[in-house]
């Protein structure tokens, strides 16, 4: 070492690599602990708001397809609290909003609008048809078009399993919603079947028959889905902070 | 340590022919091989999709060819393929020689890693083409890969942990702290954020066992140091053997080394948060990443310091070296980059970038100008090593991929800058009467023409990567171009004064 020989020298570091290892671990270590440990233990982390629930089994489905084909790769969910997202989408996300997405669908980037209030905000014809081709409805729109997804028959024999998974990791599934799932799933998509349970156990979700088919399709899932998007909370009884931009 | 001991690990190595030392090369030549193919297809993946941002018709209403499905194929391509090639040729090369030792666990443990991390690659692709993906960016493959790629990176910690604990120096070189930060680390992020749980055994669908506001604190722990130990720690290894090789000087500073390697690793985990910014992450997490993205400037920046005036009293070979001029102009962008990622984490700017392509046009930056340029210099100078050839085939030709690639890298992020800015002020214009100015889709046309620009960048970058393939492929050959040589113009004082 070049350096003087009093106190501390580096040079052990560089001659031990087991101290070089544990003295990576410990470096590198610090700062993930201090940012994540807190947000498990400090409750304001989560606002408490009425309204929230976990997903009916049709909308899980809905958002495994969001998932399945990266939306989030061009949509964000996550409206951030400046005068114009909240004008253009709606009131800002909450995180009790996103406190039942294994993963969160927050996104980083805005190729295409935000949609974390997108629920309610077209009919079920209008995303069907944005679906199966965005630039008949907008023609500027640069999204794939989905359409082979409108006939595809969606795969739901395990409904109750994923259900099952989310209650494991912290989604307060009842077991009368698990034991329900599969008709859940089905009594979403006929409107003028009995859906008193449905609305019962998963309020404000939408009964339709969206794409019109026989069968339940991929299309009716994600539909339903996003038509749930940013409208269980009830903002009435919430008390907003001020608008930072 | 003096500069003097730093420099025989950097400039001695492969030079030294050790009479009891047989370097392991056939495992690092098959990284090489699949560093330069994956480039070349990820590189292409990105021009792809490119394209579809600026001409829908270019998903085919197919649904394996949707944008939101080859995105991840093409960052898991040139990331993890590309990138994590790269950094298994690099380590494994400049480890053996900077701790004068054969390979911990030999030619068969590095080529079972080789054969087993690729396959993954190609699984993990695959997987995400046919629809399986955790939801996460950078992080999709679903939990049966994430446990494979698991167990094959710590056969490579052990290799690379064991040919350094066996090691025949006193010291352990710099380069190789990085590249053990790289490792260890790595595993530690990419074990934290893939904790879920399958819907079934048979099965790929699985749960994060986190979720909502914790999900995304997790995902950006992993997702910002993915860019701070993959794309950064790890290549700043490969900076700190192969620029001093290359320049044939010694590392500017040792102790500047010392305090970048601490600095940066310890600042680097606290500034996930930045990709947050006012979102429904508490203040206080966001304030934190928000101050460490600042700090970590100076870690950068040092860092970029030292690989830079490691040319000191060699700066006339950038004229006629142009694999040494890769590897420097690569570090010039590394400092652009961790200078402009700072200014962006500031959150009165990230209220305007967030979203926007202008965080697009800062990762390829980095991504291109910093992580390709230096895999590029560093594969220049490994295959004549390698094959056992005197030299390249042609220098020129180095110099043809250096500007055809350098033109599509300002193309590229001179777009971004434009239109991200452009679309971010868009968004909060308001008109005369206090209504938003311009409806989502209004911003989404304006944008066309830089997403054609952009397209057009990457064209210029694959065309360079190809040019790279070819001069390669004569190289390994053992053919020489007839060309200009490249002549030394005698600046003595210049030289005699550093």
């Amino acid at each position: 070492m070049a350096q003087d020989k009093k106190g501390f020298s580096h040079d052990l570091i560089e001659r031990n690599t087991l101290l070089l290892i544990v003295l990576v671990l410990i470096t590198v270590s610090i700062g993930g602990l201090v940012q994540i440990v807190p947000l498990f233990t400090i409750e304001s982390t989560i606002e408490k708001v009425e309204g929230v629930r976990p997903y009916s089994p049709l909308e899980l489905a809905g958002q495994n397809i969001y998932f399945r084909e990266g939306c989030y790769n061009c949509h964000s969910q996550q409206i951030r609290p400046f005068r114009d997202e909240v004008e253009r989408y709606g009131h800002y996300s909450l995180a009790a909003e996103s406190m039942y997405d294994h993963p969160f669908q927050w996104g980083s980037k805005r190729t295409g609008p935000d949609l974390a209030r997108v629920g309610g905000k077209y009919s079920n014809d209008w995303q069907v048809a944005h679906l199966v081709n965005p630039r008949a409805v907008v023609p500027e729109s640069i999204m794939p078009t989905y359409g082979w997804m409108k006939d595809r028959p969606l795969s739901y024999g395990d409904i109750a399993d994923h259900l099952k998974t989310l209650k494991i990791v912290g989604v307060p599934y009842t077991d009368e919603q698990i034991a329900n799932a599969k008709a859940d799933l089905e009594a979403q998509k006929n409107p003028d079947g009995d859906t008193a349970g449905l609305t019962k156990r998963y309020p404000k979700a939408v009964v339709a028959n969206f794409t019109g088919s026989k069968t339940v399709t991929e299309m009716d899932a994600l539909v339903a889905y996003l038509q749930v998007l940013g409208t269980m909370v009830d903002f009435t009884k919430y008390q907003s902070k001020q608008l930072q931009q | 340590m003096t500069s003097a001991t730093l420099t025989s690990g950097a400039t001695l190595g492969s030079q030294r022919v050790s009479e009891d030392v047989r370097y392991h090369e056939d495992a690092i030549r098959l990284f090489v091989i699949a560093a330069v193919f994956w480039g070349v297809v990820g590189f292409l993946a990105g021009t792809f999709i490119a394209l579809q941002l600026a001409f829908p018709a270019l998903n085919l209403g197919l649904e394996w060819t949707s944008f939101g499905r080859l995105r991840p194929v093409h960052t898991s391509a040139v990331i993890f393929a590309f990138g994590g090639n790269v950094l298994l040729a690099t380590s494994l090369y400049s480890v053996q020689r900077t701790c004068r030792q054969h390979l911990f666990g030999g030619e068969g443990l590095a080529k079972f890693i080789f054969w087993n991390y690729n396959v993954f690659i190609v699984l993990a692709a695959l997987s995400y083409v046919l629809g399986f993906t955790q939801g996460k960016e950078y992080a999709e493959p679903e939990w049966i890969l994430d446990l494979y790629l698991t167990v094959v990176w710590v056969l490579y910690a052990v290799q690379f942990i064991g040919t350094v604990m066996t090691r025949r120096e006193s010291h352990i070189y710099v380069a190789n702290w990085f590249f053990m930060a790289f490792i260890l680390t790595v595993a530690i992020l990419h074990i934290g954020n893939n904790v879920n749980v399958p819907v079934s055994l048979f099965g790929m669908k699985s749960y994060t066992y986190v979720s909502g506001v914790q999900s995304a604190m997790v995902q950006w722990w992993y997702g910002h140091n993915a860019v701070g130990f993959f794309l950064t720690a790890g290549f700043l290894g490969i900076m700190y053997y192969f620029v001093p090789k290359r320049a044939e000087r010694p590392v500017y500073s040792y102790r500047l080394s010392i305090v970048h390697f601490w600095t940066l690793i310890f600042l680097y985990i606290w500034a996930g948060p930045h990709h947050l910014h006012y979102t429904s992450l508490p203040d206080w997490a966001q304030t934190l990443g928000m101050t460490f993205s600042i700090m970590l400037w100076m870690p950068s920046w040092g860092g970029m310091i030292n690989g830079i005036m490691t040319l000191s009293g060699a700066w006339d070979k950038l004229r006629t070296d142009p694999v040494l001029r890769f590897l420097v102009t690569s570090v010039a962008f590394y400092g652009m980059s961790t200078f402009e990622g700072p200014l962006m984490s500031v959150k009165p700017v990230n209220a305007l970038s967030h979203y926007t392509d202008w965080t697009v046009g800062h990762v390829h930056s980095g991504a291109l100008g910093w992580v390709a340029f230096i895999s590029f210099g560093a594969i220049y100078y490994l295959v004549p090593v390698l094959w056992k050839r005197s030299q390249l085939y042609s220098l020129r030709l180095v110099s043809y991929h250096f500007w055809t690639a350098t033109i599509g890298i300002v193309l590229y992020i001179t777009a971004m800058w434009v239109s991200g800015i452009m679309q971010g002020l868009m968004w909060r214009a308001y008109d005369n009467l206090g209504f938003l100015q311009y409806s989502f889709v209004e911003t989404v046309a304006a944008m066309h023409p830089f997403y054609v620009i952009r397209a057009m960048g990457g064209v210029l970058f694959v065309t360079g990567a190809l040019i790279m393939v070819y001069n390669l492929w004569r190289t390994a050959k053992g053919d020489v171009r007839i060309e200009k040589p490249y002549v030394t113009t005698p600046h003595k004082a210049t030289v005699g004064a550093a």
